[in-house]
């Protein structure tokens, strides 16, 4: 395999996991705010916390992984991405920002405040709008080159169904990601209160997921028809996916087998997002930047590699030491520890 | 204002979250020493002071943290979004750093939430203790990593430019530039002693108001004691950094010199003004300190700015960045020694009013001692992003908005700034470590270890 599968592929797994970790804590934190505001914050606040505290800044490393990862690869993507994404990427840094810190400034402060809350809760609704405005971008046509260097068609970008179907198709998954997990989380704690609370949310906001994922497919169609035929090629991995989440809803609905559940919905998101992704290639930003054209030198893309192992070999035993801390420590998730 | 240009408003814009990241990064390096110090200290004396501090110490840390970690986040964007041109065309030498360096921020930043939530959940403290060190090395290794990414910009190796292209990469030579140890080597030990001088800073306002009892004096020993050996690693490690200057960024130290004409045994100017003829007046001079501190031989000769292209040469404000930051650690040395030798020489009581004073202005000076080093370090290679390949005006982004998105994010900064003061005040306000100690661990006596 070349250096430019093997990178596209590394970044693709850590966007992934992002979208999966970031997903529980973007929604996680939405919920919070929703139960406070209908009274019902003694339900699930408790949960919540007690399984993000440890490691919302875990969260964080993935996207910052991604975007270092994607310019160290891709040293062109800076560029090309860099200089249409100004506004939009600011945008998202402040939302993080505010974000990372009020969250720290609630949980660890003394005093608990609503405006802290609703920050969070708001913005993580707001930066997977935010984020996913550099998907939209690179299937091209919202971008263009001139003699005073690349821009952003803003107007372009705000009336496009295809932008739109992907924000809100953002959005929800969020939702319906972090639902999910949260369920899981709470039947084990042995809390039936917050699952049967966590349970009628992941069910309701599983029909916008799949409306979405069927809209913004369509909206592709129109926008991009060479990724949408490629996507059509590998229609058995959105085969797949639809299967899982069929699979996932009668699992969550019967109140059997969450973690089976839970995985069930990774394995649906898995297989829509690599299906997605390699639709997309050759191209990672169409039309300017193609995998082979923009790939680092092979002297840096070995380095990288190789950096690549030894950094999984540090942090695969430490992500499993913590899990094993928070996540699968039956006692801590009862909140006896 | 909206009619400046990208360029100014790109450097203005990565100034400013440099300069907020740098207190919040500085802190986040140094202090889980001193937290790891403090445990350790704690578990082996049985003192329960030592653990209570390794613990409030903490506390305050995840809130510094929390900050550290946006705004870092925000950096690693912006200079893909501000300086797209330079990522691009240096992303080819120098991602092995950058890739890295999140490793090294993901794994300290797993065991720093193991290390928050196990305090009582181990039979054995020491192994409690035991994942305060991957935290303590996760975050040196950040530093090394990312410093060494500065330090290429300022002397870039590992690669040769053949018509404009980048040809024959040695991703290691480019890690291990020129540059690299001496900046590492002073970026880590000034973040140390600028953590312990904060956090004196603290004890010894705590003593000051309530007069203090045996638990703000240990933590003032403890960071005194800090602050002294870091003090003079910092002093070694800034020497060196003027060597390394004299002979690889000569125009930088010219600049910070404000020395001219190359000539031999120069003299260092300290402070002064220059009048329109560039002629300084009003300094202090010391005779022939210049070629000592360059070049380790009072003789030596030492280049002058003259010799740079008038284009190229660094701005000339950067000699006070140079003296403040000097002075301002000379200070540091100067009062934890003063601190240290009154506690030891048993006659003289260190907890004195005045030396308590004297060591509540050190943790804000040290601070600032920071920022005039990297605005001295940065400021000092203008007009260069990379040293002799790139300059800033080439790198920098076109984009119209940038001035919009310098006011959001002054706006954002002056949030964040005052909320984590706030906080940070009602965090230790409401919860003074007297109460704290009393509920905690009632059976302790008043020296600490355990009755």
């Amino acid at each position: 395999m070349n250096y430019e599968l093997i990178g596209i592929t590394v970044l693709w797994v850590f966007l992934y996991g992002y979208l999966i970790v970031a997903s529980i804590d973007f929604g996680a934190g939405f919920f919070a705010y929703y139960a406070k505001l209908t009274k019902q914050d003694h339900v699930v606040n408790k949960l919540i916390s007690r399984y993000l505290s440890p490691v919302w800044e875990v969260t964080n490393v993935f996207f910052v992984f991604f975007f270092v990862g994607l310019v160290g690869f891709f040293p062109d993507a800076a560029y090309y991405f860099g200089q249409s994404l100004l506004v939009p990427g600011s945008i998202a840094i402040i939302l993080i920002a505010i974000r990372g810190s009020f969250y720290a400034f609630e949980n660890y402060g003394s005093k608990k405040s609503h405006l802290f809350m609703f920050l969070y809760g708001a913005t993580g609704l707001f930066i997977p709008a935010a984020l996913s405005t550099a998907l939209t971008i690179s299937e091209g046509g919202f971008i263009e080159e001139t003699e005073t260097g690349v821009h952003l068609l803003t107007g372009e970008l705000l009336r496009s169904p295809y932008s739109w179907s992907v924000v809100f198709l953002a959005i929800v998954s969020v939702l319906y990601i972090s639902a999910a997990f949260l369920s899981f989380y709470a039947k084990k704690a042995g809390d039936t209160a917050a699952f049967q609370f966590m349970r009628k949310l992941a069910l309701f906001w599983s029909t916008p997921t799949i409306i979405a994922s069927l809209t913004t497919f369509i909206a592709m169609s129109q926008h991009n028809s060479r990724h949408f035929e490629n996507m059509l090629d590998l229609w058995w991995m959105f085969g797949i996916s639809v299967a899982f989440f069929l699979g996932a809803l009668w699992l969550i609905y019967s109140e059997r087998r969450l973690g089976l559940a839970f995985i069930f919905v990774m394995f649906q998101f898995f297989f829509a997002f690599f299906g997605y992704g390699a639709g997309h290639l050759p191209y990672l930003l169409e039309p300017f930047i193609t995998i082979s054209d923009s790939v680092t030198n092979d002297t840096m893309g070995l380095a990288l590699i190789i950096a690549f192992i030894a950094g999984l070999c540090l942090l695969v035993p430490s992500l499993i030491l913590l899990m094993k801390m928070f996540l699968f420590d039956a006692e801590y998730v009862k909140g006896k520890k | 204002m909206f009619e400046a240009d990208s360029v100014l408003l790109s450097r203005l814009l990565t100034s400013l979250t440099l300069m907020f990241h740098a207190i919040f990064a500085t802190l986040g390096v140094g202090i889980p020493l001193m937290i790891s110090i403090a445990e350790l200290i704690g578990i082996r004396k049985k003192d329960s002071h030592y653990t209570l501090l390794a613990q409030r110490w903490a506390r305050g840390y995840v809130i510094l943290v929390a900050v550290g970690v946006v705004t870092g986040t925000a950096i690693g964007l912006q200079l893909s979004l501000l300086w797209p041109s330079f990522m691009q065309f240096a992303g080819n030498v120098i991602s092995l750093p950058l890739f890295l360096e999140t490793f090294a921020f993901f794994f300290e930043a797993i065991f720093l939430g193991a290390y928050l939530y196990t305090w009582d959940r181990f039979n054995k403290p020491i192994y409690h203790w035991l994942l305060s060190l991957p935290v303590v090395i996760g975050g040196g290794l950040s530093a090394f990593f990312i410093t060494t990414v500065n330090a290429f910009m300022n002397t870039p190796d590992g690669f040769d430019l053949t018509n404009g292209e980048i040809t024959s990469i040695n991703p290691m030579e480019a890690m291990f530039n020129p540059a690299t140890p001496t900046k590492v080597f002073h970026v880590l030990t000034s973040s140390y002693l600028t953590a312990a001088a904060i956090l004196a800073t603290i004890a010894a306002l705590a003593i000051l108001r309530k007069r203090g009892n045996a638990y703000h004096r240990k933590a003032l020993k403890l960071t005194m004691v800090v602050t002294f050996i870091f003090a003079i690693l910092t002093a070694v490690a800034g020497d060196l950094s003027a060597k390394h200057l004299a002979e690889h960024q000569p125009e930088k130290l010219a600049a910070a010199e404000w020395h001219f004409e190359t000539e031999e045994s120069a003299d260092l100017v300290v402070f002064g003004t220059l009048d329109e003829n560039n002629e300084v007046q009003n300094a202090i001079r010391i005779p022939n300190m210049l070629s000592f501190l360059a070049f380790g031989d009072f003789n030596a000769e030492v280049q002058g700015l003259e010799e740079i292209n008038e284009g190229e040469q660094p701005p000339l404000i950067i000699h006070y960045f140079f003296d403040l930051m000097v002075s301002l650690g000379m200070y540091a040395l100067g009062v934890s020694f003063l601190f240290l030798a009154l506690w030891k020489l048993k006659r003289f009581n260190p907890f004195n009013k005045w030396v308590l004073w004297l060591v509540v202005l050190n943790g804000p000076f040290a601070m600032l001692a920071i920022e005039f080093g990297w605005l001295l370090a940065e400021v000092g290679r203008q007009p260069w992003i990379m040293r002799g390949f790139m300059t800033v005006a080439e790198a920098a982004t076109t984009s119209p908005n940038v001035a919009w998105m310098l006011l959001l994010f002054i706006g954002l900064y002056v949030v964040l700034g005052f909320t984590v003061v706030r906080v940070l005040r009602k965090l230790f306000k409401d919860n003074p470590a007297e109460l704290e100690l009393e509920q905690k661990y009632p059976n302790v006596t008043k020296s600490g270890v355990d009755a």
